[in-house]
């Protein structure tokens, strides 16, 4: 008996598994954005002394990892098991990570919905008992999408308008069944329910309009929470999507309030992280993209938020983009995912 | 030295670049299948006796942009297949011989001796 | 009993799926389209016109001096002036200037021989990593290849049906 799912895709926490660590970490164009101040770290150059980008994203992932276990006052041996993914072939980032850190080791694909996805899966493994204390995480780093997903980077060609920019970034958080690190009287951030996307395709082909492709699956994911929790989309403090940039969260809330959504309680209460870690000035175009972005900036500010009590209930939709090097040159459309999470601070 | 000569030059050369960036803005071709198209319309325009007065008007206008590869390719083929069988398969690379050659060899070694920089734009 | 499927018409419902999902697909791009900031159409145009047309003049000057003052072949200095543009492009890319330009000339860079040149240097340091042979060595073809290949192709084709009319006139 599924007792701890409602509806048709959610799922319920009955323990509420505690964030009691993050950590974050960003490339050189994430340190001259509008969120500079909510990194842990900030890198002057995405080599991070290291000699191919593949190493440099690893040992960001890490470095966002050992952060957030030393913030949990934990020790690596207490995490029972990672679960981590990244955009490059055979999630090389993640499990290359793992390999150094001697962590029981779970690889995620979901493009970059995998922040969310890890978030969730974590929530899971704890809440059925088979856990105590869980790593989420998931890196991107530009040179290492862009090459593999686009042209090189040297190649001299001009980015469309819709082309968004991949975060060189990771993040990290650590769940826990027990707040034991966190001071009494301190706000604690806490997973309450989670719905899990289903692949929605558009039908759209151009790789350089992800937020387009990607839009309709997070409304889909959005629309079911709201009906399998019974709530509105005021409830949340903040709704976020992950990377669907300036077009894809145009259109977002386009369709939202083309399904009968409050028009005034969108604009109020949706966000999307693509379209905060950049500013329109950084010539970032569609604005950002890739795992890493609503990976670091929901362990960044969103999470500062949260501990200083600005916002209390949100709820983080990290969308992916489901296509491969192969998929698009076989002129197949992009198939899209987004997967929810609600998370509150007690 | 003739100034029209070099005013010709720039309006052919600007203007095959334009075409070019007409189909980068307006449709989803990438670089690669542009720059293959430019190739391969210079080579069949040569073979329609179509590029040469382009040539002959504009010069390094019409062989520098990549329709001139085309044509310096084509162009070898058809001088090639006034002799025989044989030199109108050579004639094609050995007409291009030099630019092939540079850029591979030159490339490669450029590629061996530099780094990739992190992304400026 | 097993049921029987009526193929033809299971086809004849593929089909009409197929497309319907083609016209939802399309209106939907049409639908994305309306959100995503129009490129500079002219100011695009007018920048890859002026490179382009200052490469093809600086060019010229270049063959001039050539075939003028070191009474060079008319071939010879054009081979020279190529050899030269793809050197100094493949130079700018090493030295990560090239994508710079690009950015703001667009097909003023790229379609002249300096295109071509940076399309080979481009993967191949980018892949270095990869190792010398099927790292740099490889990728140095994985743009410039296609072009390579059906331009020579193309003028091979051109070749054969030019020497065969050739015979039959001759």
């Amino acid at each position: 008996m599924a007792h701890k799912k409602k509806g048709s895709q959610t799922v319920v926490f009955e323990k509420k598994p505690y964030i009691i660590g993050r950590g974050n970490i960003g490339g050189k164009k994430e340190s001259e954005g509008p969120l500079a101040a909510c990194f842990d770290q900030l890198l002057d150059d995405d080599m991070f002394g290291e000699k191919s980008w593949e190493k440099a994203e690893c040992k960001m992932l890490q470095t966002a990892m050992e952060r957030a276990i030393h913030r949990a006052k934990l020790k690596k041996e207490n995490i029972d098991i990672m679960l981590s993914g990244d955009l490059i072939n055979q999630i090389m980032t993640s499990s290359f990570a793992a390999r150094d850190l001697h962590i029981p080791f779970l690889g995620l694909y979901g493009a970059c919905s995998t922040m969310t996805e890890s978030l969730v899966i974590g929530s899971m493994l704890i809440d059925g008992g088979f856990a105590q204390n869980i790593m989420a995480s998931a890196s991107s780093h530009f040179c290492t999408a862009e090459r593999q997903f686009r042209m090189p980077v040297e190649h001299g060609n001009q980015r469309p308008t819709s082309a968004q920019w991949t975060a060189t970034a990771a993040g990290a958080v650590v769940l826990s069944e027990k707040p034991f690190s966190i001071p009494e009287g301190m706000r604690v951030v806490r997973a309450t329910d989670a719905t899990i996307g289903k692949v929605i395709d558009a039908g759209i082909k151009d790789a350089n309009q992800m937020g387009a492709a990607m839009a309709p699956s997070a409304v889909d994911t959005l629309l079911n929470h709201l009906q399998d929790t019974g709530r509105a989309i005021d409830y949340y403090d903040l709704v976020l999507t992950g990377d669907l940039g300036f077009i894809g969260k145009d259109i977002m809330t386009d369709l939202l309030i083309d399904a009968g959504l409050n028009a005034e309680k969108v604009y109020a209460h949706y966000d999307d992280c693509g379209t905060m870690l950049f500013s329109k000035d950084q010539d970032v175009h569609g604005g950002g993209s890739g795992c890493g972005c609503s990976a670091a900036v929901f362990t960044g500010k969103i999470m500062q938020q949260m501990e200083q009590g600005k916002i209390s209930r949100i709820l983080l939709m990290s969308t992916g983009a489901l296509l491969s090097t192969i998929s698009s040159f076989q002129g197949e459309s992009i198939p899209g995912i987004a997967h929810a999470i609600a998370l509150e601070v007690e | 030295m003739d100034i029209m000569e070099y005013i010709w030059a720039f309006i052919i050369g600007g203007g095959i670049c334009v075409i070019g960036q007409i189909l980068l803005d307006t449709t989803m071709l990438t670089a690669p299948r542009i720059l293959v198209i430019f190739v391969v319309s210079g080579v069949l325009l040569q073979a329609l006796n179509l590029y040469q007065p382009i040539v002959d008007l504009a010069g390094n206008g019409a062989t520098v942009p990549l329709p001139g590869f085309g044509y310096n390719l084509a162009q070898g083929a058809m001088e090639g297949a006034e002799k025989g069988f044989l030199e109108a398969i050579t004639g094609p690379l050995e007409n291009a011989a030099a630019g092939i050659g540079v850029a591979v060899a030159f490339g490669y070694i450029v590629s061996m001796i530099f780094t990739p920089k992190s992304p400026k734009r | 009993m097993p049921t029987r499927i009526n193929i033809d018409g299971g086809k004849e419902q593929e089909k009409n799926n197929a497309r319907k999902k083609k016209e939802i697909a399309k209106a939907y791009g049409r639908y994305a389209k309306q959100f995503t900031p129009r490129p500079r159409y002219l100011a695009n145009c007018l920048k890859a016109f002026f490179t382009g047309g200052a490469i093809c003049t600086l060019a010229l000057a270049a063959q001039n001096y050539l075939t003028g003052s070191r009474g060079l072949s008319q071939q010879d200095a054009g081979t020279y002036v190529t050899i030269g543009l793809i050197v100094i492009a493949q130079l700018l890319t090493a030295f990560g200037v090239f994508d710079v330009i690009a950015k703001f000339a667009g097909a003023g860079v790229i379609v002249p021989i300096t295109g071509f040149a940076n399309s080979m240097v481009a993967p191949a340091i980018e892949y270095k990593k990869e190792g010398p042979v099927l790292g740099a060595g490889a990728k140095l073809f994985t743009v410039a290849g296609p072009v390579l290949v059906c331009g020579i192709t193309s003028s091979m084709v051109v070749g054969i049906i030019y020497w065969f009319i050739e015979r039959q006139a001759g």
